[in-house]
């Protein structure tokens, strides 16, 4: 890891994007664990680098489309804690007014465009924001963050000929997180990178180290830079890990079978995202220690009463059902 | 009043409102060359950027129209032919529909998705199904299946000016029909049905092509003193409830024609609208005629057999004055 030519402020700015995720994410692991949460939730932790670093290569004039696993995604685009967590909760003040959930969050306000939970459904209308951008002249670009899964869909063969034959800017950024739900990636593609499938579209595959937030921002940067130029797509595969369960409580879906290899399992903890951040900004002497302390501290409080608010908040009306139906 | 082709009037539309409103553009597969010649002419007027071919990636070009639409755009998404619809589905069901709802009213869906609905052509069963039924089982998509050339072109201008996801089925049986369309400008109301012939005896609900089937039925009918009224609902979502029930009210019998497969057909929406909210109305049960239950088959005579006849129908009516 080096931050090179990345400003201090942007690597702090980096910093806090990871921070926040992962301990939103604790907090709502926990909170499932607890049976405080309905539905299902998809923690992001082990692959806050890849949001943190692709956003804080963005504007908020730029969009993005996220998957099931999106809590990362809002975050690091700059989404409010608060009202991610009342929507975790279901209530009437969160994103959605309780009608989305963990796997449907959006904030149309900051180009977050919506958390999609079907399995490479984001991928064509991550397409359609590029298309938007190069019909208005602007040069905003659009990210599409999909999963190794959605790799083996055909809506990624689709899109990312789509916008290469109209030459949009849009960003695929695939989070090779080694599973499709209990599947080893492995054994669900017989190559190694998923990015060697850019050559079939004629556009850049690039594959990063997806717990290297900094790698991250320098690779999107240069993506975003390409994209706003009218170059065309790019496609990024960070190689990441899922830290924890597909979904939270998996072991009732598992009924006592494992599906993990624990070696590889090892050699991932290790290469844990904010701790490798943590390290070399520490060890670098990047960010005083105090200030990595206070920002924690804050995080955490923002968290907390985050939970506060969701668990004070009323439940959507039964009126609201019929609400943000047609225009 | 002039009179126009039915893809004349489409192709006026489409270029009225892609005049009025720069947001306004044209996507799909061959739209520039104009295989349905409903999109002819419009790339040499609107250029590249709004009149855009696509490679064959109808679930891309769907969502692609979805991501512009949320984005502030008006696009209109161009499949071409009903069956297509299938290859998009996760796009129309899953999110265009159920976006704004699913995030909590933060965005809307401005698109048409256009394609050709059901038999005529003699194309097989991967060309020749109509699909509207899905689509009415469906929240948040409106769609119309117009039959004139003059509710095809005041619908779509409706359509295109709608903040919602509008599916405007058009139908190539009757591509070539002609009708009088106004030189000024008009629009017409989505939901709104209309009634194609008066009648006093029974009511026959129809859309998109079996309003001429039904329209032929009901002139035989009158020849042995059974006077028809004729509704064309023109929208199938929403439907015009109140018009079909003013109607059996004033005729007492009900004969639902459309061109699907009898099981949660359109038809039978009606039917069941009509059996529940008009069953006092009623001096007869209500009949339903469809397709026949099965694929749709190649040979122009077994195409034919296959869709409501005018004999279907006639029997049909007989039924409810037995």
């Amino acid at each position: 890891m080096h931050h090179g030519d990345i400003p201090i402020d942007i690597v702090l700015d980096i910093y806090t994007r990871v921070l926040r995720i992962r301990r939103f994410e604790e907090e709502v692991g926990r909170l499932f664990r607890q049976g405080q949460l309905p539905g299902f939730v998809h923690l992001y932790i082990g692959e806050e680098a890849v949001a943190a670093g692709v956003c804080a290569a963005l504007t908020d004039q730029d969009t993005i489309i996220s998957t099931h696993r999106g809590h990362g995604h809002v975050i690091a685009k700059g989404g409010d804690i608060k009202r991610m967590m009342a929507e975790l909760f279901g209530k009437a003040t969160g994103y959605c007014k309780g009608k989305g959930g963990s796997m449907h969050i959006a904030d149309f306000d900051i180009g977050m465009l919506g958390a999609i939970g079907i399995v490479g459904g984001g991928m064509p209308i991550a397409v359609g924001a590029g298309l938007s951008a190069w019909y208005s002249g602007s040069d905003r670009v659009s990210v599409c963050f999909f999963g190794d899964g959605a790799a083996n869909e055909g809506s990624f063969h689709e899109s990312l000929n789509l916008a290469s034959t109209l030459t949009l800017p849009v960003i695929f950024v695939c989070e090779n997180n080694q599973y499709g739900e209990f599947t080893q990636a492995t054994d669900a593609m017989n190559i190694t990178d998923i990015a060697d499938r850019a050559v079939g579209y004629g556009i850049p595959g690039l594959v990063a180290d997806g717990t290297d937030a900094l790698e991250m921002y320098r690779v999107s940067r240069a993506a975003v830079s390409r994209a706003r130029s009218g170059d065309g797509p790019t496609l990024i595969e960070a190689k990441t890990h899922r830290r924890g369960s597909h979904a939270e409580g998996e072991e009732v879906f598992l009924a006592g079978q494992t599906y993990r290899d624990e070696a590889e399992t090892a050699a991932a903890q290790a290469k844990d995202p904010l701790h490798l951040l943590h390290t070399y900004v520490s060890e670098n002497d990047i960010l005083p220690a105090e200030t990595l302390e206070t920002l924690d501290a804050d995080i955490t409080q923002i968290v907390a009463e985050a939970v506060e608010t969701a668990r004070n908040s009323p439940d959507p009306a039964i009126e609201s059902l019929y609400e943000d139906l047609w225009v | 009043m002039p009179r126009k082709t039915y893809v004349a009037a489409i192709q006026e539309a489409l270029s009225e409102e892609m005049r009025r409103d720069p947001r306004v553009f044209l996507i799909g597969e061959d739209v520039r060359i104009g295989v349905f010649p409903s999109t002819r002419g419009l790339h040499a007027e609107f250029g590249d950027k709004r009149v855009i071919d696509t490679p064959i990636s109808e679930l891309a070009v769907a969502g692609a129209g979805i991501g512009a639409a949320v984005t502030g755009l008006r696009p209109i998404v161009d499949l071409m032919f009903g069956t297509f619809l299938y290859l998009a589905f996760d796009q129309i069901a899953n999110q265009a529909g159920a976006m704004r709802y699913m995030y909590g009213g933060q965005t809307k869906t401005p698109l048409v998705f256009m394609v050709q609905n059901g038999a005529g052509s003699s194309a097989g069963h991967h060309h020749s199904q109509a699909v509207h039924q899905f689509f009415m089982n469906m929240p948040q998509i409106k769609v119309i299946l117009p039959s004139t050339p003059y509710d095809g072109k005041g619908l779509l201008k409706s359509a295109i000016r709608d903040d919602n996801p509008v599916l405007f089925l058009h139908s190539l049986s009757l591509g070539g029909k002609r009708g009088q369309v106004p030189a000024e400008e008009y629009l017409i109301p989505i939901g709104a049905a209309d009634v194609k012939r008066v009648g006093k005896d029974v009511t026959i609900c129809a859309v998109g092509p079996t309003v001429y089937t039904a329209l032929d039925a009901a002139e035989s009918l009158a020849t042995e003193g059974v006077d028809a009224e004729v509704i064309d609902l023109r929208s199938l979502s929403p439907w015009d409830k109140e018009t079909v029930l003013e109607s059996v009210a004033k005729t007492g019998r009900f004969v639902a024609v459309d061109e699907s497969y009898p099981t949660c057909s359109a038809a039978s929406e009606w039917a069941a609208t009509v059996a529940q909210e008009a069953f006092h109305d009623l001096k007869a049960p209500v009949q339903r005629v469809n397709n026949k239950d099965v694929p749709m088959p190649f040979s122009p005579v077994l195409e034919k057999a296959v869709v409501p006849s005018q004999t279907d129908v006639i029997a049909a009516v007989r039924k409810t004055l037995d």
